[in-house]
C-alpha cells in the first residue's frame, strides 16, 4: 500500500520499509525544541528522574521567545533555568535576547529545518516547518525531556487527509485565509490525530511565508502535523540556509488519505475568525463596522517579511485610527533588519503604530498589548479562545496582516478594499 | 470503593481555560492547581476534592500544548477526565505525566454534573452510582499501558535506561 508523505517519513525514522495507520513506532529525532515556557517543565522533569544527559547538544534548540524580553521575575527565573541547562549540556543552539526571533519563524530562517527530518518542539504550533516537507510536530513539555534524553520517541503513525489547492490568489487573500478558511470547513477537530498533506497546481505560486502561515494553524483544526510537497520554490528558501545533507519525500501515488479537500484559491475571500473558536470562520464583512481597539500584525503565524510587506502596502498614506492601538511585531531579528532596509518600521512608526522587538507577546496575553475586559483586536496570530490576550470578556478576530491593517486605519473592521 | 463528584463540561475545552497563559510562568504543582479552570468555571477551585473527575466532550484539552494544563488538573485532585475524545497533544501529556484520561462517547453524553462516580481503572469500568448505569472503556495498547503503569514516560525511560 503507498504511503503519504508523513508516513515516508516516520518510516524512514524508526528503519522500516513502510509503516501502516495505526503502528505505534520509536522514531529518531532529528531537532527537539522548547521555549522558556515548555523547557523548565521539561529541564524540571528530567532533573526528577535522574536524566542527565542529553543524546545530541547540537540537536536542541531552546528559544526564549514567549515571556521575554522577561516580562516579570519568574519569566526571568525560568530562562534562567533554560540557560544554565544550556550551559551545564552545551548546548550552544540558546536564543536569548538580540538573537532570539519567534521559534517557528527562527528555526525554518537560521537552517534548523529540511525536507525529510522529524522535528518535535515543546509548543503546538511546530507543525509549522511542515511548510519545508520535513514532519514536525508539537508535544508537551515531558515529551521534550524524553526526545532530549533519548534522542527518539513513540509516535502513533497517523491518517491523513489530503487538501489540493488549485487557481491563484485575488488581490489582499493569502495563506492566512487559506488555513482559516480550512479550519472553518473541517472545525477544530477536523483532522485530529491526522497529517494534513498539501497537493495541487496552486502550490508553485504560494510563497514560503504563506506555507507557514498554512502549516502554523493545521493544529487549530486538531492536526498532528500539515506538510507541503518540497518543490524549487522549497528549494530556493533552503540555499544558504541548510548546508547538511537532506533526502526530500514524496507521498505515493496510491498513498490513502481519509477525505480529499479541493480548495479554488480564485474563489477566497479575506476572512476573520470570530471569537472563540479559530473555526468561527466568515468573511470580513459579516462583522463590518465592529469597533477595534486593538491590532496586531505579527506572531508566528504571521510575523515574515512578507506579512510585514502586506501590512505595508495598506497603512502607507494612511494612518492608525486614534481609538486603535496598534503593534507591529517581525517574528525574528533577521526579519526586523530586513524591514528596517525596506523602510517598513520607519513606515509602521508614522502610520502610528508600536513596533516591538520580536517575541510572542500579546499572541497568549503575555505581555506587550494585553486586553482589558470588554476589548476587542483584530490579530494576525492564531487563537481566540476565551481570555487568550488577556481578560475573560475580551475578544479576539483573527484575519490576515492585510486585514489587520485596513481594520487599524479604519478603527473597525473593514476589507481591506475599502482601505486601499 | 471511591466514588467522586463530577465536574462537567461541553466541547472543545481549550488548554487556555484550563490553565490561562497569565500563570504559565508558574510550574509547581500546587501554583498551577490554584488556577485550574479559572477562566471556564471560577468556583471549580474552591469545589473539587481529591477522587473528583471531570467529564467533557469533543476535542478535550484542544489548543496550547502546555504541559501545565494536565498537571494542573492531576494536582486539582482530579482521579481521571472521561472525555468523548481528547485532543492529541493533550492525550499525550496527560499519559506521559501519569494522569488517567477515559475515552468514552457514551459515558460522556450521558454523565451530568453532580453525578456520583467510580471508575476503575484496571478493569475498564465506569460506575455512575447516581443514575446507576456502568459503561466499559478499552484499555490502552500494550506499550502505552507499561508506560502508564510505570508512573509516566519519564520514569518508564529511566527504568529502561
Amino acid at each position: 500500500m503507498g504511503m503519504t508523505m508523513t508516513q515516508k517519513i516516520f518510516a524512514r525514522h524508526c528503519g522500516a520499509e513502510s509503516v501502516a495507520v495505526g503502528d505505534l513506532i520509536n522514531a529518531k529525532l532529528d531537532l527537539v525544541m522548547g521555549s522558556d515556557v515548555t523547557a523548565p517543565i521539561a529541564i524540571q522533569a528530567m532533573e526528577t528522574n535522574g536524566l542527565d544527559r542529553v543524546f545530541d547538544p547540537d540537536k536542541i534548540v531552546l528559544v526564549m521567545d514567549h515571556f521575554a524580553p522577561n516580562k516579570d521575575i519568574q519569566a526571568a527565573r525560568n530562562c534562567a533555568s533554560c540557560r544554565a541547562f544550556a550551559q551545564k549540556h552545551g548546548i550552544k543552539h540558546f536564543y536569548d535576547g538580540g538573537r532570539m526571533g519567534i521559534e517557528h519563524a527562527l528555526l525554518p530562517e537560521q537552517g534548523f529545518v529540511a525536507p525529510g527530518e522529524l522535528i518535535i518542539g515543546a509548543d503546538s504550533h511546530t507543525c509549522t516547518y511542515g511548510a519545508l516537507g520535513a514532519f514536525s510536530t508539537g508535544i508537551g513539555s515531558t515529551d521534550m525531556a524524553a526526545g532530549m534524553y533519548a534522542g527518539e520517541n513513540w509516535f502513533k503513525v497517523p491518517k491523513a487527509i489530503r487538501v489540493e489547492l488549485t487557481g491563484k490568489f485575488p488581490e489582499f487573500v493569502g495563506g492566512k485565509d487559506v488555513i482559516l478558511t480550512l479550519i472553518g470547513m473541517i472545525g477544530v477537530d477536523g483532522a485530529r490525530y491526522m497529517s494534513i498533506e498539501f497537493a495541487g497546481d496552486a502550490i508553485a505560486d504560494i510563497s514560503i511565508d504563506d506555507r507557514f502561515t498554512i502549516c502554523n494553524m493545521a493544529i487549530e483544526a486538531g492536526a498532528k502535523n500539515a506538510i507541503f510537497p518540497v518543490d524549487a520554490v522549497t528549494m530556493e528558501y533552503l540555499k544558504g540556509r541548510v548546508g547538511r545533507p537532506f533526502t526530500p519525500v514524496e507521498a505515493d501515488p496510491d498513498a490513502v488519505y481519509e477525505q480529499t479537500i479541493r480548495m479554488d484559491l480564485s474563489q477566497l475571500k479575506p476572512v476573520v475568525a470570530a471569537p472563540h473558536l479559530p473555526s468561527n470562520v466568515k468573511p470580513v464583512e459579516e462583522y463590518a463596522g465592529l469597533p477595534v481597539d486593538q491590532v496586531i500584525i505579527g506572531c508566528c503565524t504571521n510575523g515574515h517579511i512578507t506579512d510585514l510587506r502586506q501590512a505595508a502596502q495598506i497603512l502607507r498614506g494612511h494612518k492608525v485610527a486614534e481609538r486603535v492601538r496598534c503593534t507591529v511585531i517581525p517574528a525574528t531579528p533577521t526579519i526586523y533588519l530586513q524591514a528596517m532596509e525596506e523602510g517598513l518600521l520607519e513606515l509602521f512608526a508614522r502610520a502610528g503604530a508600536t513596533v516591538s522587538m520580536p517575541t510572542c507577546g500579546p499572541c497568549n496575553g503575555g505581555h506587550v498589548g494585553v486586553l482589558a475586559d470588554g476589548e476587542r483586536c483584530v490579530s494576525t496570530t492564531n487563537r481566540n479562545f476565551v481570555g487568550r490576550m488577556g481578560a475573560k470578556t475580551s475578544e479576539v478576530y483573527l484575519a490576515s496582516p492585510a486585514v489587520a491593517a485596513a481594520c487599524a486605519v479604519a478603527g473597525v473592521i473593514v476589507t481591506p478594499e475599502e482601505v486601499r | 470503593m471511591m466514588a467522586g463528584t463530577v465536574f462537567k463540561y461541553a466541547n472543545n475545552v481549550d488548554t487556555d481555560v484550563i490553565l490561562p497563559a497569565r500563570y504559565l510562568a508558574l510550574y509547581k504543582e500546587e501554583d498551577l492547581a490554584a488556577h485550574c479552570m479559572e477562566d471556564l468555571d471560577e468556583s471549580f477551585v474552591s469545589s473539587v476534592q481529591p477522587g473528583d473527575y471531570i467529564v467533557a466532550g469533543e476535542n478535550f484539552g484542544c489548543g496550547s500544548s502546555r504541559e501545565h494544563a494536565p498537571i494542573a488538573i492531576k494536582a486539582s485532585g482530579i482521579r481521571c477526565v472521561i472525555a468523548a475524545s481528547f485532543a492529541r497533544i493533550f492525550y499525550r501529556n496527560a499519559i506521559n505525566i501519569g494522569l488517567p484520561i477515559v475515552e468514552s462517547p457514551e459515558a460522556a453524553r450521558e454523565i451530568c454534573a453532580g453525578d456520583q462516580l467510580d471508575v476503575n481503572l484496571k478493569n475498564g469500568t465506569i460506575h455512575n452510582l447516581t443514575q446507576g448505569k456502568t459503561y466499559q472503556f478499552g484499555g490502552f495498547p500494550a506499550f502505552i499501558q507499561e508506560m502508564a503503569d510505570a508512573g509516566g514516560l519519564l520514569p518508564y525511560l529511566s527504568r529502561k535506561h
